[in-house]
């Protein structure tokens, strides 16, 4: 295992280095409840970020990057979903203040509003003081003119005449017939590599959701292509118990590190689920350490394998941002002790049977009209209060069966609810988790049906 | 004393029965359901001699006791009126009398049982008391007391409580609506201005409980030797049924409020048993014991909707989803325990009661001119779940009967119909089976729509032996705007 100690506090030649002490009123993030601290208590745990250096071009990477695939949301007139560009202004002048310089983002986020968003924001620093990592995500059409159009439209909305990290998007599902149809036979990876060697690009990798073999694979081509980085899938407990047909983060970075490629992580709290624990493995984490907020785990997993250049996070609230920055700043490697304890969290955190979704939304929008995500994350949050009922016979059965059915009816309308799932099966390729997700929302509509009929 | 005595039983009744109607949790029926079972017309529909017998003995022991405490619709007049009187006090002595109107009140209850025997419902119901307020109550107060919940459903969300949720609020048909309002409109006029005056003219109900109170044992009885003829006790009557002149009471029309005990100064008028009258036979003509003649079966015409398809709201990541509009059905379906069409319409008197407790929003009043108001089924917004037979619990009239939900299970009130030309296996070329899944009853098999080919798509077919037509297809069913299973009601229900 890759547990060295490291401590890379590294100067960032930036303004950021200066006011890094300044951040103020700094979480005690608690829980799932995730609430920041009393405004007066000022905290100093900033010294300064912890970077890591890409070894290919020198490039020194905050190790806490800006996922830009959460930004918060806010609705306009005509009742639609946007970005809401003032608070990623906050945010984003808040991140960098403070060192962090990596954000990754994509065309197909946030309904295809993430990247200009992202562009406004950052467009406001000097080009040189951060990196913009983007991907071809050409999922549902991968003809080369659609993908010329992605790749050149990239660059506008993010207002850039280059990409710091450009990354062919979640590989592995369909393993190597799917990689070729989507970006070697038509041409696109050789023509990305023509953009790298002009510079327009300046690393090149991919990200990975996908079984072992495929994964084998895509290492076999790094001769052909060298790949400069690999975005992957890893936490506590996808390390060793990576879940459907996802492989283990351990062998994968392992299998990173043998080659001396460096690691982006992705999921380093699942979504949340890292967060938002059951009641009783909050009290384990916060037993061992009481003022750090249970997310915090994760992202010193995470940024403690040395082999790891950046570990991305989804941050839509300020109090997400300052408790990671309060992680990262600097970074503290876990101990054998402390890997040990989180195996073992991990292990306990199996037995909660939570559906593996992530929030992506990747699965959305639904043909019919499903609300999938809500569904899942509705389903799990109960699992982790224990709301769940085993059958009618259950001691807390009356007081789960009202819980269920009244926030469920609360948190999705009727004509979004899982009975209404046909099982046409379109949103099953577009899971990263590979969650069967008409099998388990079929589930969780029979629960609900026997709830309801009091049959359970 | 008597007075206070009957205000109290009164509020209790008009609180108990009015709840009824917007409790849609459905707890306080199994406590005070037979409340709206003692209610006279729904007692002769549902041949419950019991009652309908205690109901003409207490008449004929105490007078319309009935009028001034059981019936919602009175007391609801009572309040208006007190609400007047009130106002001033020469509101409140704002009465006269005035002598009966017997052609009138006789011709409306000679319309009223001709109406029912031939099955002209809608007049019959549209003046009966308990209907009338089951419609104004379900109309006019649910959706209050809905809103109400729901603000407090929003409150305990907020609160992360569990203790209220949140219901719909919907008009479930605007014919019935409109008619819910004329009445109160109407009813709360004549009460504001002449007090009792529906009762004694219109009322079926009071017409024939006059017929008996008038041979009451005990009555108000004015002591002629007390009385120094001041008038007080007639100007505050609110039936208008002292004459002061005379002395008597009309107690064919007196509701025996006892208003007139309390205003009296002197002490004159008492409620005591009446001497040296017997108590004659009772009149049998008006009770109407007889089952009306329903005559308009299969003359069903298929009903209109009340109700458009509605947009959803849609949030930016959620594809738009259309209410399903409603089919046009051939025959009306109406909950198990019906029985059939027939003892449907001969027994319901348009209550609304099954329709104020139906928590999966399946029955509304229909729009169609012979079933007016009437309740029937459809599935746009629910469906007839198998774990509820509430409707059938609250019935007074017997037109929905008691039924288990084991029994439900195995009643028969219609047969899913699929149309395969709008089915999505068919038009998006997608899996589905949705209906099949949902169908509690194991009536919809799924079978290859290309027997030829083992992968073939699966289409879905109905098993009408097994169907029990409760609408889980149908609800369910994706297909737009209408959907591609829907439900045919079934004239008289069988038992699988």
């Amino acid at each position: 295992m890759n547990m060295e100690k490291n401590i890379n506090r590294r100067e960032f030649i930036q303004k950021a280095g200066g006011t890094a002490l300044a951040v103020g009123g700094l979480g005690l993030i608690a829980g799932s409840g995730r609430r920041s601290a009393h405004a007066g208590e000022v905290q100093h745990p900033a010294q300064e970020m912890t970077y890591r250096t890409n070894k290919g071009n020198g490039d020194k990477v905050s190790i806490l990057g800006y996922g830009c695939m959460r930004w918060p949301m806010i609705k306009d007139a005509d009742d639609k979903d946007i970005i809401d560009q003032d608070a990623v202004n906050r945010l984003v002048d808040h991140a960098i203040e403070h060192g962090v310089n990596y954000f990754d983002t994509s065309p197909v986020y946030l309904q295809g509003q993430s990247e200009t968003a992202t562009g406004i924001a950052l467009k406001r620093h000097p080009r040189e003081s951060y990196f913009i990592a983007t991907k071809l995500s050409n999922f549902s059409n991968h003809t080369r003119e659609n993908s010329m159009l992605m790749y050149r439209k990239s660059f506008e909305n993010l207002q850039t005449d280059y990409i710091d990290y450009y990354l062919l998007h979640s590989i592995g599902g369909g393993g190597v017939a799917a990689f070729n149809r989507r970006y070697v036979d038509n041409g696109m990876l050789d023509f990305l590599m023509e953009e790298r060697k002009a510079g327009h690009i300046r690393n090149l990798g991919f990200s990975f959701h996908g079984d072992q073999e495929s994964f084998d694979e895509f290492m076999k081509l790094h001769e052909k292509y060298h790949w400069d980085f690999v975005q992957i899938q890893l936490n506590y407990v996808d390390w060793t118990h990576a879940g459907g047909r996802n492989t283990n983060a351990r062998y994968l970075q392992e299998e990173l590190d043998k080659r001396g490629i460096q690691s982006v992580i992705m999921e380093p709290l699942l979504g949340g689920r890292l967060a938002k624990v059951p009641e009783h493995i909050a009290d384990r984490l916060k037993e061992r350490a009481p003022d750090k907020s249970v997310a915090s785990w994760a992202f010193r997993f995470a940024g403690t394998h040395e082999g790891v250049l950046c570990v991305l996070s989804g941050m839509t609230y300020m109090e997400h941002l300052q408790d990671n920055l309060k992680t990262y700043s600097p970074l503290e490697p876990l101990t054998d002790k402390d890997l040990e304890f989180l195996e073992e969290t991990a292990e306990l955190m199996q037995k909660y049977p939570t559906v593996p979704c992530n929030d992506c939304k990747y699965c959305m929008p639904c043909p019919y009209g499903i609300d999938i995500p809500a569904i899942l994350l509705h389903y799990n949050k109960c699992v982790n209060e224990g709301e769940i009922a085993s059958s009618s016979q259950s001691e807390n059965y009356k007081k789960a069966r009202r819980a269920y059915l009244v926030s469920y009816d609360r948190a999705i309308p009727k004509l979004r609810q899982a009975s209404r799932c046909i099982g046409c099966d379109t949103c099953v390729s577009h899971c990263p988790q590979n969650i069967d997700i008409p099998k388990q929302l079929h589930r969780i509509d029979r629960y609900i049906e026997n709830l309801k009929r009091n049959t359970l | 004393m008597l007075r206070k005595t009957r205000i109290i039983l009164a509020t209790i009744f008009f609180v108990g029965v009015t709840l009824l109607f917007l409790d849609f949790t459905g707890t306080l029926h199994a406590w005070l359901g037979w409340m709206a079972k003692v209610q006279l017309l729904p007692a002769v529909l549902a041949l419950n001699f019991g009652v309908v017998a205690a109901l003409l003995l207490l008449t004929l022991l105490f007078g319309r006791v009935y009028c001034s405490v059981i019936c919602p619709l009175g007391v609801m007049q009572d309040i208006i009126s007190w609400v007047h009187g009130k106002t001033k006090k020469k509101n409140r002595f704002r009465f006269s009398y005035s002598p009966a109107k017997k052609w009138l009140r006789y011709g409306v209850l000679v319309l009223f049982i001709i109406g029912l025997a031939l099955g002209a419902h809608s007049i019959a119901i549209l003046i009966a008391p308990y209907s009338a307020y089951g419609r104004i109550a379900a109309n006019l107060f649910a959706p209050l007391y809905q809103w109400g919940n729901n603000l407090l459903a929003w409150a305990a969300e907020r609160l992360d409580s569990y203790a209220f949720y949140s219901v719909d609020v919907w008009i479930r048909s605007a014919s019935t609506f409109a008619v819910a309002v004329i009445t109160f409109l109407a009813v709360g006029f004549l009460a504001w201005r002449h007090g009792r005056t529906w009762c004694n003219t219109i009322c079926p109900v009071g017409t024939v409980l006059g017929l008996f109170s008038r041979f009451s044992l005990f009555a108000p009885v004015i002591d002629t030797e007390k009385c120094r003829n001041c008038g007080l006790c007639g100007k505050q009557c609110k039936a208008s049924c002292i004459d002061m002149k005379e002395h008597k009471i009309d107690l064919s029309r007196c509701v025996v409020c006892m208003d007139c005990i309390d205003t009296c100064k002197e002490g004159a008028i008492s409620y005591a048993r009446r001497r040296g009258r017997s108590v004659p036979e009772s009149r049998n003509e008006a009770t109407n014991e007889s089952r009306r003649a329903f005559l308009t079966t299969g003359a069903l015409m298929v009903t209109t909707a009340a109700m458009k398809a509605q947009e959803m709201k849609v949030d930016g990541g959620l594809a738009d989803i259309a209410r399903a509009e409603k089919p046009e059905r051939q025959t009306p379906i109406v909950p198990a325990g019906a029985v059939s069409l027939k003892n449907f319409t001969e027994h319901c008197t348009a209550c609304q009661l099954c329709v104020s407790v139906c928590p999966n929003h399946v029955l509304r009043p229909s729009a169609d001119l012979d079933t007016f108001m009437l309740p029937e089924m459809s599935y746009e917004r629910g469906y007839c779940r198998p774990e509820c037979n509430r409707c059938s619990q609250v019935c007074p009239a017997g037109a929905i009967r008691p039924v288990s939900i084991e029994e439900k299970s195995s009643v028969q009130t219609g047969h899913a119909v699929v149309n395969l030309d709008i089915c999505v296996v068919n038009t998006d070329e997608v899996s589905c089976g949705n209906c099949a899944r949902h169908c509690p009853a194991g009536a919809i098999r799924m079978v290859r729509k290309n027997p030829d080919d083992k992968e073939s798509l699966m289409i879905p077919t109905v098993n009408e032996e097994r169907c029990i037509g409760c609408g889980a297809c149908e609800n369910l069913c994706p297909a737009r705007p209408l959907t591609a299973i829907h439900v045919e009601g079934h004239e008289v229900h069988r038992h699988i």
